[in-house]
């Protein structure tokens, strides 16, 4: 017998198995059909990207202070460079920016830490953040208190102006869709066709004309001489939207809760509101977090609508930017940059939400 | 942890703030009276509010002339009619973009979504590219781009970009040849409705006959030869009844043929192109969602290919798509409404724009508004149940 007592090497891969060639042939050239794919995908992207590289990058200008400066036949980001501040901050008075800035610093702090699973405390900085940090951000930003200049709301503006609008109405919609999902699973006829028509009527109509009937039949409602800040209209226009939407959010995420949690607290005796508060929403609302993430995205988009108002949200600044004489013909930069800033926003939202989606999911994969 | 309790005598009720059923009425009566309460301060002072400023209510004001004109619509229109006929000029203009939207997104979002999942790499990354691009960008922003950055820079009517002297485009809209209808065309819409008719029948026969018999003729392909075979049969058959009308450069503009004004260029490209975005993630998500189990059973039975595909993948994964698809083009209705932004006569343009601020009328115009939209989507979400009982999984 032949004893062969030492191992053979470990030898590598076929050539034709491993290394980018390999890739490429089974990637993108595998079969006739899929190479042609590839050739017409290679066309695109050469007659797409190529342009625009050059277009904002290598032929661009980027310092300077005028339309002078603009030389080249690339972007002329000098525009955005110009008017960088007032698409961050609206008219906000130049020497008042720290205040938005600590707000600014704030807020990016507050949705870090609740971001982050490693850091503790989630609870308490959630109730901060919904709590207190609106009426610190108000008395702030509005001034009027401890000797702040006051600055009327339609001085703010911006990217500043889209983030509060985006914020405030998120976190007004939260309570008043809980109330209303609650309402919607109710055994009460009278509070479930409320909320089901509450729900149906505010989902059903474009928020242009929620923010439409805000602006112009809203003073109609109230008594004559309250006159109610053309902020403050837009947001009640925009809770009102969204919590008819996150109710929708909160509703699939009560009817992921298999209904033996209930029964099993409500025999140990609680009563409703325990059985919701300490059983049931705990469970749903940690499930619930990416669909709110994700309607809180649409609603990030959707606040650029109240420039139809005259507000002016980050889109409404650049708009009127665009008209101001002195630089004329710089739209395409404008709305690249808007959109720029735009997209990192929401991209980075639903790579979280996608985040938590697969953290959260524990079900069975078939 | 003790719980004292004493037992009630026999024969005595529970205080009704411990009756379930007192309590909940007591809530719900109390919810009543909060509403009407509401809302009868509300209409108190909507009345005080509209009698100071000398505004009366009633729908009259439908029948008052206008006095505005309209840049594009679908039924004769004039500044000289009513406010009613805006209505409907709006509406009409606001279902144009809205059909023709949801055509073009349904093409591009499955196109994109099968690209997403399509075995090249490069495909799969230029779909990705165009989801995540297109769909984390404001749609306004889109519209925008569209209009002022891409139609309003266009060459003026003289220096107009021409495709093979039928399709002119330029800073005032495309311009493309109209057909003009000669007497016998009739015909050919009629023979299209038979041929639709009769793929129908067909396709019923072929079901009834496959699961009688397990035999099965390619119906699908022989339909779409019936739909559009017979027409173009028909239509060559008595002679090519059409002529078109060319679009012609007189002065500083065009004349003849059909004229699309760019604001409804740059309003149907920004909702096709975003709402397609969110389309083909609903299809890939879809597809996705069929277990391979399906797919790998379906092989083992040595079905082909396609027909793994058209059996056992698709009737599933529709399943799956509809309900979400259906609300996608519930938005994208709703979406259009933004057309007031670059001012596209569409039903919030010129009904709750120009109208309100005519009339100022603003319970009635925006009620209609709301009615309007409101209908759209009960018609959706009805049509949505009933889908949904007719394709719900009946599990054990």
């Amino acid at each position: 017998m032949i004893h062969n007592r030492d191992m053979i090497p470990e030898r590598p891969a076929p050539k034709s198995v491993i290394g980018p060639l390999a890739w490429l042939r089974a990637n993108l050239f595998n079969g006739p059909i899929n190479s042609l794919f590839t050739l017409i995908g290679l066309y695109l992207v050469y007659l797409l990207f190529v342009p625009a590289i050059q277009w904002a990058f290598i032929n661009a200008d980027w310092i300077g202070t005028s339309r002078d400066d603009c030389s080249r036949e690339g972007a002329c980001w000098v525009f955005v460079n110009a008017r960088f501040s007032q698409f961050i901050y609206g008219l906000y008075p130049s020497e008042e920016t720290w205040r938005p800035n600590i707000i600014f610093a704030g807020f990016f702090t507050l949705i870090a830490w609740l971001a982050i699973p490693r850091l503790p405390l989630k609870r308490w900085v959630a109730a901060f953040a919904l709590l207190a940090f609106p009426v610190i951000a108000f008395v702030l930003l509005h001034g009027g208190y401890f000797n702040l200049t006051v600055v009327p709301t339609s001085q703010w503006g911006g990217l500043m102006l889209t983030l509060l609008l985006a914020t405030v109405g998120m976190i007004a919609a939260l309570p008043i869709g809980i109330m209303l999902a609650l309402g919607r699973r109710s055994e009460m006829p009278i509070v479930k066709s409320f909320c089901v028509v509450f729900i149906e009527f505010w989902r059903g109509v474009p928020l242009i004309t929620i923010l439409f009937m805000a602006s112009v039949m809203l003073p109609l409602f109230l008594p004559g001489d309250i006159n109610i800040d053309r902020l403050v209209r837009a947001l009640i226009g925009i809770t009102l939207f969204q919590s008819a939407y996150m109710a929708e959010v909160i509703r699939g995420g009560l009817q992921a809760i298999p209904k033996g949690q209930e029964e099993a607290a409500a025999a140990l005796g609680m009563t409703y509101w325990k059985r919701m508060g300490l059983i049931v929403l705990p469970q749903a609302l940690k499930m619930m977090i990416p669909g709110i993430v994700n309607t809180f995205i649409s609603l990030f988009k959707d606040t650029t609508l109240v420039m139809i108002i005259g507000l002016f949200d980050l889109l409404g600044i650049v708009q009127a930017a665009l008209s101001d004489s002195r630089w004329l013909g710089f739209s395409l930069e404008g709305y690249v940059f808007a959109a720029f800033m735009f997209w990192i926003f929401c991209f980075s939202m639903s790579r979280y939400s996608q985040y938590l989606e697969r953290k959260l999911h524990t079900g069975h994969r078939n | 942890m003790s719980v004292k309790s004493t037992p009630r005598p026999a024969g005595q009720k529970p205080p009704f703030w411990r009756d379930r059923a007192k309590r909940a009425l007591i809530f719900q009566l109390l919810l009543i009276t909060a509403v009407a309460a509401f809302l009868l301060y509300i209409v108190g002072n909507t009345q005080d509010n509209l009698s100071e400023r000398g505004i009366t209510t009633g729908f009259g004001f439908l029948s008052n002339t206008a006095g505005f004109g309209i840049v594009q619509s679908l039924i004769d229109y004039s500044s000289q009619s009513t406010y009613g006929r805006t209505f409907v000029v709006g509406l009409l203009n606001t279902l144009l973009v809205g059909g023709l939207g949801v055509l073009a997104a349904t093409i591009i979002g499955f196109t994109v979504g099968i690209a997403r999942l399509s075995p090249n790499w490069l495909i799969a990354r230029l779909a990705n590219v165009y989801i995540e691009t297109f769909r984390n960008i404001p749609l306004l922003l889109q519209i925008f781009f569209w209009y002022f950055a891409v139609l309003r820079t266009l060459p003026s009517a003289r220096e107009s970009m021409a495709f093979g002297e039928a399709i002119f485009l330029n800073v005032r809209g495309l311009y493309l040849p109209q057909p003009l209808f000669e007497s016998g065309f009739g015909l050919i819409p009629a023979t299209f409705l038979v041929a639709i008719a009769a793929s129908i029948a067909l396709m019923i026969w072929n079901k009834r006959r496959h699961e009688a018999t397990g035999k099965r003729i390619p119906a699908g392909w022989l339909s779409l030869v019936l739909i559009f075979g017979l027409p173009l049969v028909v239509l060559i058959a008595t002679g090519v009844p059409v002529t078109w009308e060319m679009p012609e450069l007189r002065g500083f503009n065009f004349r003849g043929g059909i004229t699309v004004i760019p604001e409804f260029l740059a309003l149907w490209l920004a909702l096709s192109i975003y709402t397609a975005s969110f389309i083909a993630e609903i299809v890939r998500s879809g597809i996705q969602a069929i277990s391979h189990g399906q797919t790998e059973a379906a092989q083992a039975l040595s079905l082909p290919r396609n027909l793994i595909l058209k059996l056992i993948v698709i009737p599933q994964a529709m399943r799956v798509i509809i309900p979400p698809l259906t609300s996608q083009y519930l938005n994208l209705i709703k979406n259009s409404s933004l057309a007031t932004a670059i001012g596209y006569p569409d039903l919030v343009s010129v009904f709750a724009g120009t109208t309100l601020n005519q009339t100022g009328q603003a319970i009635e115009v925006i009620a209609m508004t709301m009615a309007v939209y409101l209908t759209i989507s009960l018609l959706v979400s009805m049509f949505m149940n009933w889908f949904n009982a007719r394709v719900a999984l009946v599990e054990r």
